[in-house]
């Protein structure tokens, strides 16, 4: 098979990865969840603490300037890394489920009201379920259901009925569960042509595909540094400049202000005006270095070697299982990601997990922040094994025959 | 590092595969109790038949799904509760949380990774018998929460017939 990346070279960026558990070699398939760190962004964020670190946007001294520019030039990374038609569009927020939470309390609470309409997915993630059942129940607002089809897809049959009167339409790029990738284009397209705005909950894509938010067309999209490669507590919002700029603000103190007086408040502007506090300076600075790195592997050959690999993993899964096995997403690889739910008959995830372990093989166990998925499916829990940049055939055969003692162990 | 066969052990894999009390009972005179693990989606439904002039359990059923160590635990516990005195079973609870290192005098779900030295205290001259199989869940502090779910729904389903409010 063809290599897309150089996965032995790229191992060895990463230091997690030289350790070893039980006496095994880590074979780590749980990137899906939060992905391991590199040299480059763990050297990136040890050398602002330890060289520039200051607080941003405030002092005059060198080292404050350092550290804003730092922080800034970061920003443009990762609005280059999206396709952003500009650098403050980009507004950096805790995680995905913080973005997505800051349109609805700030975009959604100004727009919505009692009987409006949010369309979302059933292979959502709670990060883009909850917020809006939080809204609903506040608000009196109506959220549909886009269904899934028997092969793991959105059934858009009905979308057209689904969208009618519809003022958002909140959707995946790719489900973490059954590694569907949806392709956002026709469904931004359908939802504006229907008047309404398009959020994209695209924390498992950023790290994996090609992402081109102006070829999207969506309104909002929301990503995580920590699946990226990069550090935990930073991710951004993307949204179109007009949207952002109308927005009320979301959180208030300091940073976001133009202005404060006695009677009232100017808020900053943009992106500044949806940051309120001290950043996470050290881990915006650890998210451009992430950004760097998947740039110089190309993302278009990240995309070559998860699609090879999930191909491989699968057939491996079906030769060695069969019927044993049954595997929760699409089997085609080129509308599917790296992330691969499966279940084997009779056996609760968990213990496949548990015992996996013992390999030093770690994967997820459970309902991955998708019950409603997990309902619709009908399965309390799946295991679910997924790919990265550092992963090669060797981790995927790990994974078969970690599992094979497990289904031994368990065998009645 | 402890092993899979602290935790897997054959007792356990034998009522994972032949679970006992598997079923449902007439609600009422039975009284239907609900346990959720919401981490991984563990679910234990206890129906309960307390004679009321006896005290004593009379018959239990439990349905529901989940991994082996919450369905053994479950299969288990119908083992040990059925034909006892209410005030037995409770006794029981309290000797099984004790083995899970949950101390009454703690915080309500806090787990004390102690060696369980004061373990004879709680257990209070209670026999655990086969139960002490699941100890080996200690050394694998995620897997509590598994093992305790069905003992916890044991809990809710003896203060409904009490008619005091379910605690969870």
């Amino acid at each position: 098979m063809t290599r897309a990346l150089d996965v032995e070279r790229i191992k060895a960026d990463f230091p997690i990865l030289q350790h070893k558990v039980n006496g095994k070699q880590l074979v780590y398939l749980d990137s899906a969840s939060s992905s391991q760190k590199p040299n480059a962004v763990l050297d990136a964020m040890d050398n602002c603490y330890r060289n520039y670190f200051a607080n941003v946007h405030r002092g005059v001294y060198a080292i404050a300037e350092e550290s804003t520019a730092a922080f800034e030039a970061a920003r443009a990374k990762v609005a280059r890394f999206v396709n952003a038609n500009a650098t403050r569009e980009i507004v950096f927020v805790r995680n995905a489920t913080e973005a997505i939470n800051l349109v609805a309390y700030s975009w959604a609470r100004a727009n919505l009201g009692a009987g409006d309409v949010i369309v979302l997915t059933q292979m959502e993630h709670h990060a883009n379920v909850v917020p809006w059942h939080i809204l609903a129940a506040e608000r009196g607002v109506e959220l549909r259901w886009i269904p899934l089809t028997r092969d793991f897809r959105l059934d858009l049959t009905d979308l057209d009925r689904l969208l009618d009167g519809a003022k958002l339409l909140a959707v995946s790029s790719m489900s973490n569960v059954l590694g569907t990738i949806n392709d956002i284009r026709p469904l931004a397209d359908a939802a504006h042509a229907a008047g309404a705005h398009v959020l994209v909950d695209a924390c498992q894509s950023v790290p994996h595909l090609p992402c081109d938010v102006q070829a999207w067309n969506a309104d909002f999209i929301a990503f995580s540094s920590h699946k990226m490669l990069g550090p935990t507590g930073i991710g951004a919002l993307w949204a179109r400049a007009e949207l952002l700029e109308a927005m009320p603000p979301f959180l208030g103190g300091g940073e976001m202000i133009r202005d404060v007086r006695l009677d009232g408040f100017t808020p900053n502007e943009l992106p500044w005006k949806f940051e309120a506090g001290t950043p996470p300076i050290v881990e915006a600075i650890g998210f451009g270095a992430a950004v760097d790195y998947l740039d110089a592997l190309g993302i278009e050959a990240v995309r070559a070697h998860e699609r090879a690999l999930a191909g491989y993993a699968l057939t491996a899964l079906d030769e060695r299982f069969g019927d044993n096995l049954t595997i929760y997403g699409p089997r085609d690889v080129d509308t599917r990601g790296g992330a691969i739910s499966f279940l084997f008959e009779g056996i609760h995830a968990h213990d496949i997990s548990q015992v996996v372990d013992e390999e030093a093989v770690c994967v997820r166990a459970g309902h991955h922040c998708a019950k409603p998925l997990m309902r619709v499916l009908g399965v309390p829990a799946t295991t679910r094994a997924s790919f990265y940049v550092y992963n090669d055939e060797a981790d995927a055969d790990a994974l078969v025959d970690a599992l094979a003692k497990a289904e031994k162990f368990f065998a009645v | 590092m402890p092993g899979l066969e602290d935790l897997y052990r054959e007792i356990i894999l034998d009522h994972y595969r032949s679970p006992r009390n598997r079923g449902e009972l007439p609600v009422p005179p039975a009284t239907k109790s609900e346990g959720f693990n919401p981490l991984c989606g563990d679910e234990v439904i206890l129906f309960l038949d307390v004679d009321p002039t006896s005290n004593v359990v009379r018959d239990l059923k439990i349905e529901g799904q989940g991994c082996s160590i919450s369905q053994a635990s479950s299969s288990m516990m119908s083992a040990a509760v059925k034909g006892k005195p209410v005030a037995e079973a409770r006794a029981l609870i309290r000797a099984f949380k004790a083995l899970m290192s949950i101390h009454e005098s703690k915080l309500d779900g806090e787990v004390d990774p102690s060696d369980g030295s004061d373990l004879s205290a709680d257990l209070d001259g209670v026999r655990l018998g086969d139960l002490e199989a699941l100890q080996g869940v200690v050394k694998f502090p995620v897997r509590i929460k598994c093992a305790t779910l069905a003992w916890n729904t044991l809990q809710q389903g003896l203060d409904e017939f009490a008619g005091e409010p379910a605690v969870n």
